[in-house]
């Protein structure tokens, strides 16, 4: 029964990874760039909804959306500012900036409003626990999910039935030719960024009712792995970032469960080397040939 | 002829830099360099070794490395181990240390630079994270708490380590094998078709790199009288990249004057961590969109001295 609870444990924590990797997945598809600022998203979100909830007094719902708001607007302004620039650029000079941009955010959040963490009041969601054949189940874990599968669902049905949606895998597929079919590429690109800020901004708020504890550097680790879940899923593959994400909320907790919760933060690491030796395609992908 | 030049001007420099040396020895014996200058000697020092070391692997061979602070992590506690728990002499910890580290190039070296760019990036910053929750879990170096180090790293050992590494790897840079290293970053698809062994070159300046790595991991131990897992993570290795990717991608000499600077910049900022990091990202971004190839780009500063010329033969790319 122990195993199951943390199996439980380990699918909340992936549909947050999930939802962040979404985000990395869908601009690494798009333009080839790793975006490191992408779990400072992720914190800002996570203040976002913490502020909404305490100063504003909202409820769980308008806080998501107030956050998913923010955070996408937040999410265009950094491509706008940062990244469109270097469009054209080195894949390292973007990968600098990306890392740039997120040091900025981090280090900047904290000398606006400090350093100290902030505590997510307990009462947003109901902690209910009901018992499932022997199986205590905290209700918060069932929201979580079903507001991330929700948010996937959503996503799915713009990109696979918008006009948008159609834009963003036509750049994805080839920006040049997406252009001369009379695809904004810029505003695609906009776009991408902003619905994966949006859903990192979701995940953010998310995390501060599961976690509790929010802090400025708390992006760093989640945006880490979450990427590690992209790769794993495949990267640029949307279905690929959901079932990665969920698989490394598993292994993390299944990990944590056999008594070497120390190590957790090096599993994802370690499952990051080993897909990236063994499957750097990752398990959705397609395995490219190089042209020359 | 340009043999002879050439040892004229490394003979040069290096008689400069023995002065150099000898005038800090005299006012440190003096007494006249406070313990705050000389910590930031020593700190320049670390600095420039460490961004030498680095501008091996992403200037001269192109591998995009963001784990440099888990080299440095291993040749710290591998040479740390040496001095307090072996109790052995100091210089043969230095090597070991080195030695660790290089090893430790070799291992994620070898499976890991079969990925190129990005994949390479994130890989090395696993690898940076996995050594640092290895400490963090070994109750031998301390675990969390740290280990003790006694003060050894002295002016003259960090002015020797300094020496080496230069001159190592410069020598390296102009060998058949760097120039080998430097095909691999202008094409490697291109140098592999014209019979370099890439994944060897790649292995040897990773190791190289992280061998110089650990030099400065040691000095840097022996500098402070503890070491902690969270003195390596992350931001180590960037404040580590950025040396390079200031310096310009591809130039030593800019590597050493952006460490230089930097480690200045830093000390004067060491009260307001904030802010420092908020420049160096500022600095970061701004240097990419405006001039990706840094400061020096490839050039070195000792073709500044030369005619026009001479310094046609000089690569005008940048790494990438």
């Amino acid at each position: 029964m122990e195993l199951i609870q943390q199996l439980i444990n380990g699918v909340s924590l992936g549909s947050i990874y999930a939802l962040i990797a979404l985000g990395y997945t869908m601009v690494y598809g798009i333009v080839k760039l790793i975006n490191f600022a992408h779990g400072d998203v992720f914190m800002v979100g996570s203040f976002v909804g913490f502020y909404s909830i305490t100063v504003l007094d909202l409820s769980f719902v308008p806080a998501l959306l107030i956050s998913m708001t923010v955070c996408a607007l937040f999410g265009v302004l950094i491509e706008r500012i940062a990244y469109k620039p270097l469009r054209n650029a080195t894949r390292i000079a973007a990968l600098i900036t990306a890392i740039g941009v997120s040091l900025l955010i981090e280090y900047g959040f904290i000398y606006v409003r400090g350093a100290q963490p902030e505590a997510y009041p307990n009462d947003v969601l109901p902690t209910d626990k009901f018992n499932i054949f022997g199986v205590s189940i905290n209700s918060q874990s069932i929201l979580i999910f079903g507001v991330a599968v929700v948010l996937m669902i959503i996503l799915q049905i713009i990109v696979h039935k918008t006009k948008i949606g159609k834009a963003m895998r036509a750049v994805s597929f080839d920006a040049d030719a997406a252009k001369l079919m009379g695809i904004n590429v810029d505003n695609t690109i906009s776009a991408t960024f902003a619905i994966g800020s949006a859903l990192a901004g979701a995940a953010g708020v998310i995390f501060g009712i599961y976690y509790i504890k929010i802090e400025p550097l708390m992006g760093v680790l989640p945006g880490l792995k979450a990427f590690v879940a992209a790769v794993l899923g495949g990267i640029g593959i949307i279905p690929g970032a959901m079932v990665g994400g969920l698989l490394l909320g598993v292994i993390e907790a299944l990990v944590s469960a056999a008594g070497y919760s120390l190590w957790r933060d090096a599993v994802a690491f370690v499952v990051l080397i080993l897909i990236l030796i063994f499957m750097p395609q990752g398990l959705f992908g397609k395995n490219k040939k190089e042209k020359v | 002829m340009t043999t002879i030049k050439r040892a004229k001007g490394f003979w040069l420099s290096i008689s400069l830099s023995l002065i150099f040396f000898a005038v800090v020895q005299v006012l440190i014996g003096g007494g006249s360099l406070n313990p705050f200058y000389q910590n930031t000697l020593m700190f320049i020092g670390i600095n420039i070794i460490l961004a030498a070391s680095l501008h091996l692997i992403i200037g001269i061979t192109g591998q995009f490395s963001i784990g440099h602070a888990g080299f440095l992590a291993v040749g710290a506690y591998a040479s740390a181990v040496m001095t307090m728990k072996l109790e052995m002499p100091f210089a043969l910890a230095l090597i070991v240390g080195g030695l660790v580290a290089a090893l430790a190039g070799l291992i994620i070296g070898i499976p890991s630079l079969r990925l190129k760019g990005d994949y390479l990036a994130i890989a090395t910053l696993g690898f940076g994270e996995i050594v640092r929750i290895l400490l963090l879990n070994i109750d031998y170096v301390g675990g969390a708490s740290g280990m003790q180090v006694s003060h050894l790293t002295t002016w003259p050992w960090v002015f020797a380590s300094i020496i080496v590494t230069l001159i190592v790897i410069r020598n390296f840079t102009s060998s058949t094998h760097g120039r080998a290293c430097i095909s691999i970053r202008e094409d490697e698809t291109a140098a592999d078709s014209m019979g370099i062994n890439t994944t060897y070159y790649k292995v040897v300046a990773f190791a190289i790199g992280a061998f110089f790595a650990g030099i400065a991991g040691g000095l840097y131990a022996h500098n402070f009288y503890i070491i902690q897992p969270s003195n390596f993570g992350f931001l180590k290795s960037f404040d580590i990249l950025i040396l390079v990717v200031l310096g310009g991608l591809g130039s030593l000499s800019g590597a050493v004057l952006a460490a230089i600077l930097l480690t200045v910049v830093t000390t004067f900022l060491q009260d307001y961590p904030e802010t420092r990091m908020i420049i160096y990202s500022l600095v970061l971004i701004v240097m990419m969109i405006y001039r990706p190839q840094g400061l020096m780009g490839t050039k070195e500063i000792t073709s500044m001295f030369k005619r026009k010329g001479g310094s046609s033969h000089e690569n005008k790319n940048t790494a990438a």
